[in-house]
């Protein structure tokens, strides 16, 4: 085994494995740069999380907009869920109020959360909220029902082409979960 | 020098161990090549029959034998199998019995990690397969297990992400090995830019399994953690995005898939030269050909995912790389054809399997330029389109090539000649049913046809139909296969190999200036000729 050069193995493997456990961390280093790249972008259809201050956008009497809101439970959450407006057709700059009933079917306290998401996404920054059910989790008493309501405007700057905005609002059951 | 040389010879004077010990604690690189083979091709009907459970399944609209999470299940572990046990092992096993003869090196560089990783590969197939007895089924969410799906899995899910976790370290460590190999055991005359093309690629594949594998233990460990410890990486209620996954998962997936396939065209460059008798045709242009497509398949892979909602700059960007692809996958199938043109061609098994792996790996390319086209792949996105393409890909390209690479070296390796007869017989089977399988699902692809349902609408009944026939003639045919390596080992036609086996081989390959069988150990001292016909050169 003299020929076996096992010095050079040696420096080589610590190399080869150290790219191995480099690319791991690579994997998990993916999910920062994910939310990173999706927040510069705007490509997904995530919309701020917290509410927007000092909006003071010309209205935009000339042009309309369709907003239409859609509604869903993710994995059959025991609620009832729906926005009591389905489309509602604005000129940009314009603030509104939509109102949503959410209630709980359980006889148990129960905790949710709505995660919005904005079609086409691109649209998602020039959707303003300054209030929203969204931005908490929200805590139903025992068979509880809710109206929340949201307001919102289009900012006038929203491209031409984008003639529809679709808003859409998913309840996750997070009873079970730890808050945060 | 000499006396070291005595001293190492009367070290390996010996032959194998005795028994059965022998394959459990050996590092022979040939012991450990042949543990690795035998484990595949019990794995390839393991696989195949999951398969055939699929194609019985369809053979008719409605449900007639299984419960379709059982279906679902088999979708998953078929693929499950078939990758991680069938046919990357086997070609980590063709790795280890002819790298270091190819190279003129004694052994693999690190054999006490060889047989680690062989082990380990064996348990983590283990455990895998235990997940179809475990309450809740073994997964059922497709190879890719995309969250939130795949989170439904019952008590299998953990299982099944440790034996990734031990199928992702076996592969590691199996690609160091074969590059610590590469790098430091070639015999001083084997230069980087002589080194046989099964050589190049398997570095490239080994490069490429280091830079993935790790990756995909990751995500398999986020889907455990979102389970189990309440993380949120893929769930949206913790301001997770199941998208992450998938964008994780395919810059895993899509190098895994050329995984498969770049040895597969080491093999199709070693086999083609000989039978055609001719240098192989543009020997730099492969190597940076393969160099080229792992390079490519890192930037391509949102094409698995055109249809998630993607801005349309992100289409095209995808779109446009992954056309980019067929530009080196062209330079090689050009180059096997001009290897073949005006060579004086002979039709022996090997060669039979070669030549229809160029013709219907082309095909399967072609489909997958199509899909490359964004807006089309809206519609054959997760149809049986796909489901024909990477089958093509696959079965008639890496698995072809693997059974080129069995009958083209069975005889070197055993020293007896299998039957040639038999061989033409099983390749006529194969190539002719396996286009009765897969080429009907084109036609159910670009109908409609969604892939993984148990159960279809009457207007799919004709094709699927005529698919599992094929399935069945194809997955019984390759009993043949079984038959005719069996024999071979046991003794075969009778007729004595040169230690050439194939005429003028020697040119080709140090391997053949080797006796047949290949002794236990070989090139203990380096050789100092290398052959250079696989160069192009003369």
């Amino acid at each position: 085994m003299t020929r076996l050069p096992e010095k050079k193995n040696r420096s080589l493997v610590i190399k080869l494995a150290a790219i191995a456990v480099g690319m791991f961390g690579f994997g998990y280093a993916l999910v920062p740069l994910y939310d990173v790249f999706c927040q510069v972008t705007g490509i997904n259809g995530k919309t701020d999380t917290v509410a927007a201050a000092n909006l003071d956008y010309e209205v935009n009497k000339d042009r309309e907009v369709t907003v239409e809101f859609i509604t869903s439970l993710n994995k059959m959450a025991p609620m009832e869920f729906a926005a009591e407006t389905k489309k509602l057709r604005v000129h940009p700059g314009e603030f509104h109020t939509v109102n949503f009933y959410a209630k709980n079917k359980t006889d148990k306290t129960l905790v949710a959360q709505a995660i919005p998401s904005i079609t086409p996404g691109p649209a998602a920054e020039f959707f303003k909220k300054t209030e929203c059910f969204c931005f908490s989790q929200q805590t139903f008493k025992p068979r509880e029902s809710k109206t929340m309501p949201v307001r919102f405007v289009v900012n006038p700057d929203l491209p031409d082409r984008y003639k529809t905005i679709t808003l859409s609002y998913t309840f996750f059951d997070i009873t079970d979960k730890p808050k945060t | 020098m000499s006396a070291v040389i005595a001293g190492h010879d009367e070290h390996h004077g010996h032959g194998p161990e005795k028994g059965i010990l022998r394959w459990i604690v050996t590092t022979n690189h040939k012991d450990i090549g042949t543990l690795y083979l035998v484990t595949a091709l019990a794995m390839f009907f393991v696989g195949g029959a999951m398969a055939l459970v699929i194609r019985a399944e369809l053979f008719e609209p409605g449900l007639q034998f299984v419960e379709p999470q059982f279906f679902n299940s088999m979708v998953t572990m078929h693929a499950l199998v078939m990758v991680f046990g069938a046919v990357m092992p086997a070609f980590v096993g063709l790795a280890n019995w002819m790298i270091p003869v190819m190279i003129g090196a004694p052994d693999m560089a690190l054999p006490r990690m060889n047989n680690m990783s062989f082990w380990m590969l064996v348990a983590g197939l283990l455990l895998i397969s235990s997940t179809l007895f475990m309450e809740g089924g073994a997964p059922a969410a497709g190879w890719t297990f995309y969250p939130p799906l795949v989170l439904q899995t019952g008590n299998a899910l953990p299982f099944a992400v440790f034996a990734v976790h031990l199928l992702g370290i076996s592969s590691i460590m199996g690609a160091i090995n074969i590059i610590a190999t590469i790098f430091n055991m070639r015999a001083p005359a084997m230069t980087l830019m002589k080194m046989p093309l099964f050589v190049w690629t398997w570095m490239i594949t080994a490069f490429l399994l280091i830079a993935i594998m790790p990756v995909f233990a990751g995500a398999v460990t986020m889907l455990l953690t979102d389970r189990f410890f309440d993380t949120s990486f893929f769930d949206a209620a913790g301001g997770g995005d199941p998208v992450l996954y998938q964008h994780i998962f395919w810059f895993f997936g899509h190098p895994e898939v050329y995984v498969m396939i770049l040895p597969t065209f080491g093999v199709a460059s070693t086999i083609i030269p000989v039978f055609a008798r001719k240098p192989l045709f543009g020997y730099t242009s492969m190597v940076f050909a393969t160099a080229t497509i792992a390079f490519l398949s890192f930037i391509v892979w949102s094409h698995h995912m055109f249809t998630v909602g993607m801005p349309i700059s992100g289409e095209l960007y995808f779109m446009y790389a992954t056309m980019l692809i067929a530009i080196p996958t062209g330079v090689k199938v050009f180059n096997w054809t001009a290897t073949m043109w005006k060579g004086a061609m002979t039709f022996e098994t090997p060669m039979l399997f070669a030549i229809a792996f160029v013709v219907l790996f082309t095909m399967g390319g072609f489909t997958g330029l199509m899909m490359a086209i964004a807006p089309t792949d809206f519609q054959y996105h997760d149809t049986y389109f796909i489901v024909a393409h990477f089958h093509y890909t696959l079965v008639p390209a890496s698995i072809f090539i693997l059974m080129a690479a069995t009958y083209f070296w069975l005889p070197k390796w055993t020293g007896h000649m299998y039957d040639e007869k038999l061989g033409k017989l099983h390749f006529w089977l194969s190539a002719v049913s396996v286009n009765i399988l897969f080429f009907p699902q084109h036609f159910l692809g670009l109908a409609g046809m969604p892939r993984r349902i148990p159960d279809y609408a009457v207007q799919f009944a004709d094709w699927n139909m005529i698919s599992s026939i094929g399935a069945f003639i194809f997955g019984f045919s390759q009993l043949l296969f079984l038959y005719i390596v069996i024999k071979t080992i046991r003794g075969g036609t009778g007729e004595r190999v040169t230690s050439e086996v194939w005429e003028d081989a020697r040119k080709h390959g140090l391997e053949w200036t080797l006796p047949s069988p290949l002794p236990y150990h070989t090139f203990s001292t380096p050789p100092t000729k290398i052959p250079t016909e696989h160069l192009g050169g003369h």
